[in-house]
């Protein structure tokens, strides 16, 4: 894994507590994921990777897995520079 | 986190402050009674730019910091929580239009908002549906050119007034949220009085039937009104009924220490009774540490730091159970006094209870802080 998936993995570990998750893993079928995971996950992605969130990123898929945030920030980054 | 306010925090709660003690404390019992807060007085609240203030710069908005933000909150509060709750609805619906809004409808919305020229209102809450949001019954269907709107809502703080009404519904499965003018076409308003604290904030049922709502005014995606929009709407909420209590408290404070020094009973005031002190230190002590929560989540939502959300509803289960606590005792303390309108500390009681149940009860917090990873400090 990168650095940003690291990253990514570390932070959702808070809310997977003894459960190693693995960066294809979808985080919706393990369940545990609500509105405040979704909240926090925003405020996370923003200001750990200096992206914006907005409404047209409103994706499940953006936020499925490890992998998917990271390719959401990474595109992110690319429409910013 | 520095705890000290910076200069230019002092100095905008010193205007708050002197604003409120003038124009809206001497006045707040008689428009509880009335069940109406005045045009005059919205007016003044605009032009000193107390509504929107949360709009950032680039929307029109004066982009107050969160703590100042804050303290704006407690002062308007310790007048008078029905004002304060006009500044709470207004800005949870441009905290999630700014939040999830596209860029039309920032532009569109926030800047009108910013100005208070248009007056925002959460419609979230039903005959059969509080706590248990997702159970909302209002239904949205896309009809081609336009979702059509069908539902009842209630409990909507200053739905007599608002110009837009952020509204939850369900399309198909997914719940939605709508921006929803008050003209539109099946939207209909009723007043609903009688209520026992907040009496002044002028609450509404709002019906909806055959309400035509354009398609550019979904906000954020179908299936994220709650998770997202909604959530970031009542975070905002939360923050805000934080500070309101803190101002309540407050407010108890003041007026049981005024009391305790003139009433006198025994020979000697009631100051110099030990169980009476024993009350007064509750609100002090509690005051104080209500004050840091919001403080210390302010500076959380400032940074924008992920544990802001959780730092927000613990402050707003303390301050909140405590403005009743607090406000039980200041009506104690006031003995008959208290139950009279001669004095607000009943006013309080009433207005405090409402705390304990607005944007997310005593019991969903309870249930819910222990699911947050809170951070250290």
């Amino acid at each position: 894994m990168d650095e940003t998936q690291t990253k990514i993995k570390e932070f959702l570990a808070r809310f997977f507590k003894n459960h190693d998750l693995q960066p294809g893993e979808d985080i919706f079928a393990l369940g545990f994921v609500n509105s405040l995971l979704a909240m926090q996950l925003v405020a996370f992605v923003e200001k750990e990777f200096g992206v914006a969130v907005g409404d047209e990123d409103l994706d499940l898929d953006n936020f499925r897995t490890i992998d998917a945030i990271a390719g959401l920030v990474a595109r992110k980054r690319g429409a910013a520079a | 986190m520095n705890l000290e306010l910076t200069a230019g925090q002092r100095a905008a709660r010193a205007e708050f402050r002197a604003f409120a003690a003038a124009e809206i404390a001497p006045h707040a019992g008689r428009w509880d009674r009335e069940e109406a807060i005045p045009a005059g007085l919205i007016d003044e609240l605009r032009r000193r730019g107390y509504l929107g203030s949360n709009v950032p710069r680039d929307f029109g908005g004066l982009g107050r910091d969160m703590i100042t933000y804050g303290l704006l909150t407690e002062e308007i509060a310790r007048a008078c929580s029905s004002v304060r709750s006009l500044l709470t609805v207004h800005d949870m619906v441009a905290h999630a239009v700014h939040r999830w809004g596209s860029r039309e409808q920032r532009e569109r919305w926030l800047p009108a908002m910013a100005r208070g020229e248009v007056l925002g209102a959460l419609a979230l809450s039903e005959p059969g549906a509080g706590s248990d949001a997702k159970s909302v019954e209002t239904t949205a269907v896309d009809e081609g050119d336009a979702w059509v709107l069908d539902g009842r809502k209630k409990w909507t703080t200053f739905g007599q007034i608002a110009g837009l009404f952020l509204v939850l519904a369900r399309a198909g499965d997914k719940p939605t949220a709508f921006l929803v003018e008050r003209e539109s076409p099946g939207l209909a308003v009723r007043p609903l009085k009688g209520i026992t604290g907040t009496r002044a904030s002028m609450l509404a049922e709002i019906a909806l039937e055959g309400c035509r709502v354009p398609k550019e005014n979904l906000l954020g995606r179908a299936g994220f009104g709650l998770s997202h929009v909604i959530a970031a709407a009542l975070e905002q909420g939360r923050y805000s009924v934080a500070w309101g209590s803190v101002g309540i408290v407050q407010a108890c404070l003041d007026a049981s220490r005024a009391y305790a020094a003139e009433r006198r009973q025994f020979g000697v005031p009631l100051a110099d009774h030990q169980l009476i002190r024993r009350m007064l230190t509750g609100m002090i002590a509690g005051v104080r540490a209500a004050r840091l929560l919001c403080l210390r989540a302010g500076w959380l939502r400032e940074t924008g730091d992920p544990g802001a959300a959780g730092e927000v509803m613990v402050a707003k289960y303390f301050a909140s159970t405590l403005a009743t606590r607090a406000a039980n005792d200041a009506v104690q303390i006031h003995g008959a006094n208290g139950c009279s309108e001669e004095y607000p500390v009943g006013r309080y009681l009433r207005d405090s209870r409402v705390m304990e149940i607005i944007e997310g009860s005593t019991q969903i917090q309870q249930i819910t802080i222990p699911l947050f990873e809170l951070p250290e400090f």
